[in-house]
């Protein structure tokens, strides 16, 4: 996009900053945009799940407009603050939470070539900063100055600290299989039908997508984990004192986290871009055969990647209306006594795996041109590391920025 | 503690080439049309430069408030965004698996100290650290002089002094991670075998082992232990009043010790 500026006359520092604005506009647009439909989702279905119609009549047949009849409450509303409070923690847990969810976009492409800034390290970055969502959660129970609070914190501390730990099992498989930890590549390798996923590469991954899926609806902290804001025991846990625009960037946060840890899910398991049938192959649309068609496989792509991750949110969404909260202890057992062994072992044998059967079970079973490895061992130079390729997504890198306007 | 990490921050910033430090060092490229006097300016920025001078000063000025504040839970905040900001310096200077590792381990690891931050601060005593003076003169004096020979040492490298080698390729994990089990990626050409030098893998299986041995130690030392002696609240059901308070708090500090597991009934001990 940069590019593209610069063409049309613009200086270099301008294109830069206005496609870096252009992508983190877009990003922010995704995580508030996406809360509203989520939300209003969320009514929807908790309804139907309970077997009563949920919102009707906001905004004309299906209550579509309840969410933003919400939001403008929301800011309608006094910003109150404890009296014993920390005000300037107090104030500032919120933007915590929201800089941390919208930090981990960042690395996670939406589309072919359509990604924030292209990370070598990709995968390891969106987990390490996701892991950071518990600060504000953390900050908010401290300085709000209640018993509550501070338990609701406490609880998601310790919560977050040990999902951490399967979480990351569960996710070097996929970084394993394609021998990289850039996300585009992950996703590039699992190219074709939907048979080419890692879900279905052979059974161990298969196990470790459910592993994945437990241990992610954990650390966002969804129900049936959903201890720091228990609401039968801790009025509201973490979040009692908030309220008004507060209040809401903390759900914001969530439920940003639950798209990005499903759209996380997509990339590693699922294929990413690449839907279920390859369209865009089937049509003879590639990325390189002009503008529009360019510009269609990517709207393709960015339908398959949203639609899995929206899936991915509704099934959290499904999960939470109709699993029972789990006791602290039960929720410490699922983690240390199952998802982590059960990570582990399925580690190894995808691992085995991949070293005796690496062409499958089946005879004339042909692996997808994505995990030929020939070459992948090329230096820092060659393009099967994941770095020859120049990147030219939606926003530049800040180092691309630099790369450019470098006095040298 | 605190002072070190002054120390140690200032000099992760001046690792990188110091001759980009003047933000307006850079000469102003050709312009192909016309822009205002404001533009013209604005162009002639190294933003490389500024956005480490911000990261920089970010870095610094949060690790000065680690040691101006005297509340364990923002000292941790403090210390948080410095460690943020020095991971922003990292991924500035290119270097995005350390940017990542030092988000994942130190600001990561952090987030435990926080933690117990907030179990400290939940008892009055410890809500506000006063140092005396005699403790503030010595950390200051033995960060300053850190802080000397840190400065000494990094100016006293010429390679840094000189101007940078301009733009270079970003490196990849790969390589580094291909090290690490004994193959050296980086100085052989493709599909040649490693030209003498031996890869990593005889550091990296140590400390595998020293990792795998805490892992079995904190699992042995947090694991729920058969009691031998009367819970605590049978002993307080069935001696005398003074002897039983000795068994509760006794009970207390080990649900303490277990907290590190997460369990929050460390804090009915504790509440506030």
């Amino acid at each position: 996009m940069a590019d593209f500026l610069i063409g049309l006359g613009l200086p270099g520092w301008l294109a830069w900053t206005v496609a870096a604005l252009v992508a983190a506009v877009l990003i922010l647009n995704v995580i508030a945009g996406g809360a509203l439909a989520f939300i209003w989702a969320e009514r929807k279905i908790a309804a139907r799940i309970q077997d009563r119609l949920g919102p009707t009549r906001t905004g004309g047949r299906f209550g579509w407009l309840q969410s933003l009849a919400d939001g403008i409450k929301l800011l309608a509303k006094e910003d109150l603050m404890p009296e014993g409070a920390d005000g300037l923690l107090f104030r500032l847990a919120p933007y915590v939470s929201f800089c941390a969810s919208f930090c981990a976009f960042i690395a996670l492409p939406f589309a072919f070539d359509v990604v924030g800034q292209r990370l070598n390290v990709g995968v390891f970055f969106v987990v390490a900063v996701l892991g950071l969502e518990v600060f504000g959660v953390i900050l908010a129970g401290y300085a709000s100055a209640s018993k509550w609070s501070l338990f609701g914190a406490m609880r998601e501390a310790a919560q977050v600290v040990s999902y951490e730990v399967p979480l990351g099992m569960c996710v070097v498989v996929p970084v394993m299989l394609a021998g990289t930890m850039d996300l585009v590549t992950i996703a590039e390798k699992q190219a074709g039908w939907f048979t080419n996923w890692y879900l279905f590469h052979d059974p161990f991954t298969f196990v470790v997508f459910w592993v994945y899926v437990t241990c992610a609806v954990a650390s966002v902290n969804r129900a049936p984990f959903d201890l720091a804001e228990a609401e039968s025991e801790l009025v509201a846990g973490f979040h009692t004192e908030y309220s008004g625009l507060r209040w809401s960037f903390f759900f914001m946060a969530e439920y940003g986290s639950m798209f990005l840890v499903s759209a996380l899910a997509a990339v590693l398991f699922m294929g990413g871009w690449n839907g279920p049938v390859p369209v865009a192959t089937i049509l003879g649309l590639s990325e390189g055969t002009g503008d529009t068609a360019a510009y269609l496989v990517r709207l393709i792509g960015l339908a398959n990647l949203i639609g899995k991750a929206t899936l991915g949110v509704l099934a959290m969404m499904w999960i939470r209306w109709t699993l029972p909260r789990l006791r602290i202890d039960q929720v410490m057992t699922t983690c240390l006594k199952y998802c982590t062994p059960i990570a582990a072992v399925m580690f190894a044998g995808a691992m085995l795996w991949q070293l005796f059967l690496p062409a499958g079970l089946l005879p004339g079973w042909r692996r997808p041109p994505g995990e030929v490895r020939e070459g992948w061992l090329e230096g820092p130079g060659g393009s099967a590391v994941g770095h020859g390729v120049p990147v030219s997504g939606i926003g530049p890198a800040s180092r691309d920025v630099l790369a450019t306007r470098s006095p040298r | 503690m605190e002072i070190f990490h002054v120390g140690n921050t200032v000099m992760g910033g001046s690792a990188l080439m110091l001759d980009t430090l003047l933000p307006f060092a850079a000469s102003v490229p050709s312009q192909h049309v016309s822009l205002p006097f404001g533009a013209v300016v604005l162009a002639g920025i190294n933003w490389h430069s500024v956005l480490f001078l911000l990261f920089a000063a970010l870095t610094c000025a949060f690790a000065i408030g680690v040691v101006a504040a005297d509340n364990v839970v923002r000292m941790a905040l403090y210390l948080v965004f410095s460690l943020g900001s020095a991971a922003g310096l990292f991924f500035l200077a290119g270097a995005e698996f350390i940017g990542a590792m030092q988000l994942m381990i130190y600001v990561g690891g952090t987030l435990v100290l926080l933690v117990f931050g907030v179990m400290l601060t939940a008892q009055a005593p410890f809500v506000s650290i006063k140092p005396s003076s005699s403790d503030k003169t010595l950390a200051a004096v033995a960060g300053a002089s850190l802080l000397a020979l840190l400065l000494t040492a990094v100016f006293s490298v010429d390679a840094w002094l000189a101007p940078g080698a301009g733009v270079v390729p970003p490196p990849s994990a790969t390589p580094l991670g291909m090290a690490l089990v004994g193959v050296r990626v980086d100085d052989s050409p493709v599909g040649a075998p490693s030209t003498g030098r031996s890869g990593y893998m005889l550091p990296f299986e140590i400390v595998s082992v020293h990792l795998l041995v805490v892992l079995v130690g904190a699992a042995y030392l947090a694991r729920a232990k058969r009691r031998k002696t009367p819970r605590a609240i049978d002993a307080l059901a069935s001696s005398e009043p003074f002897a039983g308070r000795a068994a509760v708090s006794g009970a207390v500090q080990v649900t303490g010790a277990r907290a590190a597991g997460g369990s929050s009934s460390a804090l009915v001990g504790g509440g506030r």
